[in-house]
């Protein structure tokens, strides 16, 4: 399977990441080259086989329900790099009636 | 340095045991660390920062103790002993940055758990440690900040991604740092350096508070020059922890007891289909087989063994590593920490350039991987059936560990190769991990151990000592009766010519 310039542009937008025409073009050539060598995966007869999501699977896992202190906000907020009135500044979303 | 002691050349226990014994304070073994940074790390660059606030405070609390009479038995394990930190593990005190642009100026805001055991056993924290980007790499090239250098050789790679790691216990920086290991993270650059490195079982260690890469894969593991040392900081990080639902009750371990018992009896097999393998240099191979007649000559039962699916591993693992990176990572999005665009139009360009700036070129690379693979129409074919040839691999594990406690292949192909050598080849960069790999995949202990210098480049080559679940008692056994058999000296020549 080999990638395309759209399929690449296409899977920089569902990553959200910006990329420049260069970086495009180097990535679609280099994913082709780590896809090429992935797709020796083909070979394997996996047919029937159980796929596994944890080598060591641990089955409901939980904790005592109890109350403790969880991060104060100051902290949640130290690393933003945007924070007013003790929120995470964004920039607007709901748009003000004239965007589609 | 001549007006500070020098105990680079000190174990964890002897340094505990020099403090308790007044020989010098816990405060000056903080002091030779630090001293010993100042005078290599400008070369080595194992180090992303220092923490001497942090340090000097802990080590402190140690001297008090000694001060106001505390016995032997009272001081904790590793009371005293300077530690770094690969720099995805979080310490209130210190940034955590992964080496990277989007985490540069992040301050840690809680203690990650393996970290916060090692400081309750006493530990003097001295700093954060160097790595690929979100531990994407295996030469510690990929960081945003610089690459660390060989102690070895200036000129070529420490391995990755915990190369800081690796480098600062072998430039005798420090007696132990932890590393995290995805697929080969602590392993491979143990090999390089030359020290003890060991990735324990799956759940073994929380991951709580260390940057997530692969969740399923992901594990945190020390390095040290002993094996004695190796059982020691296993035996401060292991355990159960609330905040991890993945880390595992276990019956408490200490890891350093039976150390001594020798390999008699013991069942090892070397992985000869791996051993075979394209690209494994023949120095290498010839210490992998060294280390097996060694073994049989030490009285263990050895044999081989073949992993067939195994050699699949490298592609499940670029399939499966990116595809949970890519999520995981998804929450570096200029919101709530890390880097930010000033001018963005809306959120959807915040995100998109933020990312783009913040990112380097192989995180970049592993999350447009990571996506593809799990995009729609591409899931069956990628993931589901990555998924399912993790499950084929684990199977010939099992297989093997039926006959046989421990199964030996080489930690790497090669011995440390030169700083820019594979930066243009991501694909021969990521068959460096090729031994390694699999035992992610399956959970399973992993440990390399420094078995002497290669015929033919002279730099040190690891053996790789795979043991099944939870048999991290038996692989340090195994690691001990070698490193007494080849008692390897795991001082490189340029740090020994500065004492």
């Amino acid at each position: 399977m080999a990638l395309s310039e759209s399929e690449v542009r296409h899977v920089a937008m569902l990553a959200r990441l910006a990329l420049t025409d260069e970086q495009v073009d180097t990535l679609r050539v280099e994913l082709n080259s780590i896809l090429g060598h992935i797709d020796t995966i083909q070979q394997l007869d996996l047919a029937g086989v159980e796929p596994t999501s944890h080598a060591i699977p641990t089955v409901n896992s939980t904790r005592a329900d109890e109350q403790k202190p969880c991060l104060p906000r100051e902290l949640a907020l130290l690393n933003a790099p945007e924070a007013e009135a003790g929120a995470f500044v964004i920039p607007q979303i709901v748009g003000g009636g004239d965007e589609a | 340095m001549s007006e500070h002691i020098d105990l680079s050349a000190f174990t964890a226990p002897e340094i505990r045991a020099g403090i308790i014994r007044g020989d010098f304070s816990a405060r000056e073994a903080a002091e030779s660390a630090f001293a010993r940074i100042e005078a290599l790390d400008a070369d080595v660059h194992a180090f992303n920062q220092v923490a001497p606030d942090l340090a000097f405070a802990a080590a402190d609390r140690v001297d008090d103790m000694v001060r106001s009479g505390a016995s032997p038995d009272e001081l904790p394990p590793l009371a005293g002993v300077p530690v770094a930190f690969k720099d995805n593990m979080n310490l209130v005190g210190t940034r955590t940055t992964c080496s990277s642009r989007i985490l540069e100026n992040y301050q840690s805001v809680y203690d990650c758990t393996a970290v916060a055991r090692m400081i309750h056993a006493g530990v003097t924290p001295i700093g954060k440690l160097n790595m690929d980007e979100f531990a994407f790499g295996s030469s510690t090239e990929n960081s945003a900040f610089g690459p660390t250098h060989n102690p070895w050789d200036l000129e070529r790679v420490p391995g990755g991604s915990s190369g800081g790691s690796a480098a600062a216990v072998s430039a005798g920086m420090v007696s132990m740092t932890l590393g995290s290991d995805t697929g080969g993270s602590i392993r491979q650059p143990g090999a390089l350096c030359g020290v003890v490195a060991m990735k324990p079982t799956y759940g073994r260690v929380s991951r709580y508070g260390c940057v997530a890469f692969a969740s399923s894969l992901d594990q945190i593991g020390p390095f040290t020059k002993t094996v004695e040392e190796c059982s020691l900081a296993l035996n401060a990080i292991c355990g159960k922890d609330p905040m991890d639902a993945t880390s595992l009750e276990r019956p408490a371990e200490d890891f350093t007891v039976g150390l001594e018992d020798g390999v008699k009896g013991m069942r090892i097999a070397i992985v000869r289909d791996m051993l075979e393998m394209e690209g494994v240099a023949p120095e290498v191979k010839a210490a992998t087989l060294a280390a097996a007649e060694k073994y049989a000559e030490l009285g263990a039962e050895v044999g081989e063994v073949d992993l067939p699916a195994a050699q699949y591993g490298l592609s499940a693992y670029y399939i499966i590593g990116p595809a949970e990176a890519s999520s995981n990572l998804a929450r570096f999005d200029g919101i709530r920490y890390g880097h930010r665009v000033a001018d963005a139009e809306d959120v959807l360009d915040l995100y998109m350039r933020s990312r783009a700036e913040g990112f380097g070129p192989e995180s970049v690379r592993r999350i447009m991987l990571g996506t593809y693979a799990l995009s729609a129409g591409y899931y069956d074919a990628y993931y589901g059936q990555a998924q399912k040839a993790r499950t084929v691999i684990i199977r010939d594990f099992e297989r093997a560990f039926a006959n046989y406690d421990v199964l030996l292949t080489p930690t790497s192909p090669t011995t440390a190769f030169k700083i820019g050598e594979k930066a243009s080849d991501p694909l021969a960069m990521y068959l460096s991990d090729v031994f390694t790999i699999p035992v992610n995949l399956a959970g399973n202990v992993g440990l390399s151990i420094p078995v002497g210098l290669g015929a033919d480049t002279g730099l040190p080559v690891g053996v790789h000592l795979i043991g099944t679940h939870f048999s991290e008692a038996t692989v340090l056994r195994a690691a001990r009766a070698m490193e007494a058999a080849v008692a390897f000296d795991t001082t490189p020549p340029t740090v020994k010519a500065l004492s």
